[in-house]
């Protein structure tokens, strides 16, 4: 057959299982077979192009493909389940580098060949670079931001958004530049210049990725993580558009879509728009200090924390990064089993950008065991807090704040929250009052119906689950 | 694919309907499953791996172009291979839950 032929329905095919796969992610019960079919579709796209190629470099390929396995396994395999974001951020990241080398590695060899280049072609390399750069470099930033190697805090200097409109300025002039190049009638000089003038849109994109990914605090990398997973599917889009091939086209932008919309609903669950995420620094320490919350704040034992439990009917467990940190999950679904067995209703409400990635503690509980059933989401509990006898807050801080309703001055005002507040009683595991990942401080602290239990959450939940079985 | 007149308005065309496609695809998704959403699109994204296989055997590549090549197949490998593992580990903690769904 044709090797044309072969590749186009080979690539259709893979477009084909991409898009059920995607589609069946998007759904409980069908979630994983979603993602073994996207797999799928991922080896028959590999496998075509290698059918249709001519001249294979087997050894390279093997090498490299080797060798990316094994890391991939090994990371796949070892990470645990509270490093999950930085690990999907990383992986991310990888993917960008690997769009940005594909535009790079064909301009270089066009450009040792002097091969006539249409704009339409250099533009989209510029494309790809610029956008893989950005997402691999920024990527980064986000890996050590939530592995905690770098400041997880906004860092912040003056002039800032003035510096990155002066590196996006640069790349945007050395791109117009670079792009209208002809490489067949370039002569010497000229010639070295427009692959220099390549090499310093690679450092300056990559410099852009730190500079926009670093005044972003630990509370908004959910976004964050959304907006570059969406980058990584349009660098591989634009790579698509250098080598004209449609199955690069087709996955890249739906990768870019979906990222786009999950960044759409982050920001939506933090009454944020993006462009307050990404240019205000949002929590920073030199930023907007609120009233300054002062009061009383009730500590209690865990032995009082157990008394009020034991009679109670209605509890909610609002879980944060705390929890993740602490690695409480397991106590935490224990507890949670003994109280159900005490008789009370017991349900899990879980912020949309509570942790840092999306839907980071629906993973944790669910490594822990706990029911689908029993995790709820804001406005199923919200409305009839006062039923609620007991609201156990585990680590989590902003998405509580009851600034966000009662404070105009507040920087979280008008997101929405889990109203703790209105509960009979609400107990708050921390360590101690300093304010939260966005440097906010929260008044529930000092309400008359709060309670606080300090120390590690994974201890004070395991103490009270011994004082249950006593 | 030869890039002219009459594939360049082609493959624009594949773009704004993937685009639009991938939009109505996951307008409503559970926040449950948002991390594995993720973490799947994530290892999609990893098709570049194809444009690092094309980069890498062509003919009359440069040493260099090779290399970058390579490097760009290593590391689109670890994307995909990487990304659908870690996502097949959380969807079976999933799994598990929904066996115990008769339990409260």
């Amino acid at each position: 057959m044709n090797p044309q032929l072969i590749r186009g329905l080979g690539y259709i095919t893979a477009s084909i299982f991409f898009i059920f796969g995607l589609k069946m992610l998007s759904s409980q019960a069908t979630a994983r077979r979603g993602n073994r079919i996207s797999a799928v579709g991922m080896l028959i796209a590999v496998v075509t192009t290698l059918t249709a190629m001519e001249d294979i470099r087997w050894f390279w390929i093997v090498f490299g493909a080797g060798l990316g396995c094994v890391v991939g396994v090994l990371a796949a395999r070892l990470v645990k389940m509270t490093a999950m974001p930085e690990m999907v951020g990383l992986f991310n990241g990888f993917g960008g580098l690997a769009s940005l080398l594909v535009g790079w590695s064909e301009y270089h060899g066009k450009w040792a060949a002097a091969d006539p280049v249409s704009l339409f072609t250099t533009v989209a390399i510029f494309l790809t670079v610029l956008i893989g750069a950005v997402t691999f470099s920024g990527s980064l930033v986000a890996y050590g931001k939530l592995s905690a190697l770098i400041e997880g805090r906004p860092i912040l200097y003056k002039k800032q958004n003035l510096v990155n409109a002066f590196v996006l300025g640069a790349i945007a002039a050395l791109g117009i530049l670079f792009s209208v190049q002809k490489l067949d009638q370039l002569s010497g000089g000229g010639y070295a210049l427009v692959y220099l003038e390549l090499i310093a849109i690679v450092v300056l994109a990559l410099v852009l990725g730190v500079l926009s990914t670093i005044p972003i605090g630990g509370a908004d990398m959910p976004v964050v993580i959304c907006l570059l997973n969406s980058y990584s599917g349009l660098a591989a889009c634009a790579a698509g558009f250098v080598i004209g091939n449609n199955v690069l086209i087709v996955s890249g932008s739906l990768v870019g879509a979906s990222g786009l919309i999950l960044t759409r609903i982050m920001c939506k669950a933090m009454n944020r728009s993006l462009a307050n995420v990404l240019f205000s620094g949002f929590g920073s320490a030199v930023g907007v200090k609120a009233a300054g919350y002062q009061g009383q704040a009730n500590p209690i034992a865990p032995a009082d924390a157990y008394l009020i439990l034991e009679a109670a009917h209605n509890v909610v467990f609002v879980p944060g990064y705390g929890m993740a940190a602490a690695q409480a999950q397991h106590v935490v679904r224990e507890l949670g089993e003994l109280l159900h067995d005490n008789g009370a209703e017991v349900r899990y409400c879980i912020h949309p950008v509570a942790g840092r990635m999306p839907g980071h503690m629906n993973v944790l509980l669910a490594e822990a065991n706990v029911p689908y059933e029993m995790l709820v989401e804001p406005p199923d509990v919200n409305p009839t807090m006062e039923m609620v006898d007991v609201a156990i807050v585990i680590g989590a801080n902003d998405v509580v704040n009851p600034a966000a309703k009662e404070d105009q001055a507040s920087p979280l005002w008008g997101m929405p929250i889990i109203e703790v507040d209105r509960a009979r009683t609400c107990i708050v595991l921390k360590r101690s009052l300093n304010p939260g990942f966005a440097g906010v401080d929260n008044p529930l602290f000092f309400k008359s119906n709060t309670r606080m239990l300090f120390g590690d959450a994974k201890a004070s939940i395991a103490s009270l689950v011994s004082e249950f079985k006593q | 694919m030869e890039l002219n007149a009459t594939t360049i308005p082609l493959l624009f065309f594949v773009f704004v309907l993937a685009m639009f496609l991938g939009v109505e695809l996951i307008k409503k998704v559970p926040s449950q499953l948002h991390t594995p959403l993720m973490s799947g699109s994530n290892a999609i994204s990893g098709i570049t791996i194809v444009g690092a296989l094309i980069a890498s055997s062509r003919e009359g590549g440069t040493a260099i172009a090779t290399l970058l090549a390579v490097l760009a197949v290593l590391f689109a490998t670890i994307n995909v291979v990487g990304g659908y593992l870690v996502t097949d580990r959380m969807l079976e903690m999933f799994k598990t839950k929904a066996k115990d769904g008769g339990k409260p």
